[in-house]
């Protein structure tokens, strides 16, 4: 590895190091997520007021927005994942990328059916092609083409050579879905809550949704590292540390 | 702000079968998940242990046959 890398990074990721460590991270995410989670609720189900228009159907975007900044953020890091991956060939950026996958995908899953759940009632239909539910969905068949693909070899570092390379060409449909609300008329709003200037929107609504998104960052993290821990132990299962976990686990 | 009520919080203002589902598919999605590798990794640690078995059992079988 290149000497301008630190050294701790170097060491946290040779397999058994990070897997430790992520075992005594990973609980610590949960719980902070759990925590976030459940003041978000409370707050956006119960502290915050009906919209003035759409009633209480509104409360779905304390779920929905969250999840789908997760679908795209995720999507970026896998890229990016998959990119390091490639370059330096090092192994636990290319676990980080494709564990990253199936968790973006239920990202992307729970955007689109709450979206549905939400569009019924204030659009009057479940689903329509507009830009920004089309390029959403592109996004999830990007995540199982990715995912798909990794699992398509039989030699599992291949896979993901392969389904790194689908995931850094898709990193193009990023910036589609965030933008689709603005290049293309279409039924889906536009942006509510915004990074730079004032957010449209009250500050009772606004900061249950910045705290759920607090929330799924957290469980991002929780979830990859437990998704890192299985794979890094049976990608390394011939190793002693691996074998060692194994002994100790199994007896009574 | 409208003081709370049980009624109004489950009927969501008439808006109940769309909002529970949405927080439903939420948390079923998310728990679905994280627990998922959990149950791959066990099978993975029942698989090795059962491969260290065989490797140790044939290791025995092979020592007593040499001089």
């Amino acid at each position: 590895m290149a000497n301008w890398i630190p050294l701790w990074v170097h060491k946290l990721s040779s397999p058994p190091n990070f897997y430790r460590f992520a075992g005594v991270l990973r609980p610590w995410a949960l719980g902070l997520a759990l925590l976030f989670g459940a003041i978000a609720l409370y707050g956006g189900l119960v502290l915050a007021p009906a919209d003035y228009q759409q009633g209480d159907a509104y409360r779905i975007i304390f779920i929905h927005v969250p999840c789908a900044w997760m679908s795209l953020f995720i999507y970026g890091l896998m890229a990016v994942a998959s990119f390091i991956s490639l370059v330096w060939r090092i192994k636990l950026a290319e676990v980080v990328a494709m564990e990253s996958a199936p968790i973006g995908a239920a990202f992307t899953f729970i955007t689109l059916v709450t979206g549905s759940l939400w569009g019924k009632p204030m659009w009057g239909t479940w689903w329509t092609w507009d830009a920004r539910l089309t390029s959403e969905l592109v996004l999830l068949f990007l995540y199982l083409g990715v995912i798909g693909l990794y699992h398509s070899f039989e030699d599992r570092r291949q896979g993901a050579r392969a389904a790194a390379f689908l995931a850094i060409i898709g990193i193009i449909n990023v910036p589609i879905v965030h933008f689709s609300v603005n290049w293309w008329n279409t039924l889906h709003q536009g942006s509510t809550v915004r990074i730079l200037g004032p957010s449209k929107m009250s500050s009772d609504m606004l900061w249950p949704l910045l705290t759920m998104m607090v929330a799924t960052k957290f469980y991002y993290i929780a979830s990859l590292f437990g998704r890192v821990r299985t794979d890094l132990l049976s990608m390394e299962s011939g190793k002693d540390w691996v074998r060692q976990i194994a002994d100790q686990e199994g007896r009574p | 702000m409208s003081p709370f009520s049980w009624d109004h919080f489950l009927t969501m203002g008439g808006y109940a079968a769309y909002v529970w589902p949405a927080f439903a598919v939420f948390f079923i999605v998310l728990a679905a998940d994280y627990l998922s590798p959990g149950l791959r990794r066990r099978r993975n640690l029942r698989e090795l242990r059962a491969r260290m078995a065989r490797q140790s059992a044939r290791q025995q079988q092979r020592t007593p046959a040499s001089p």
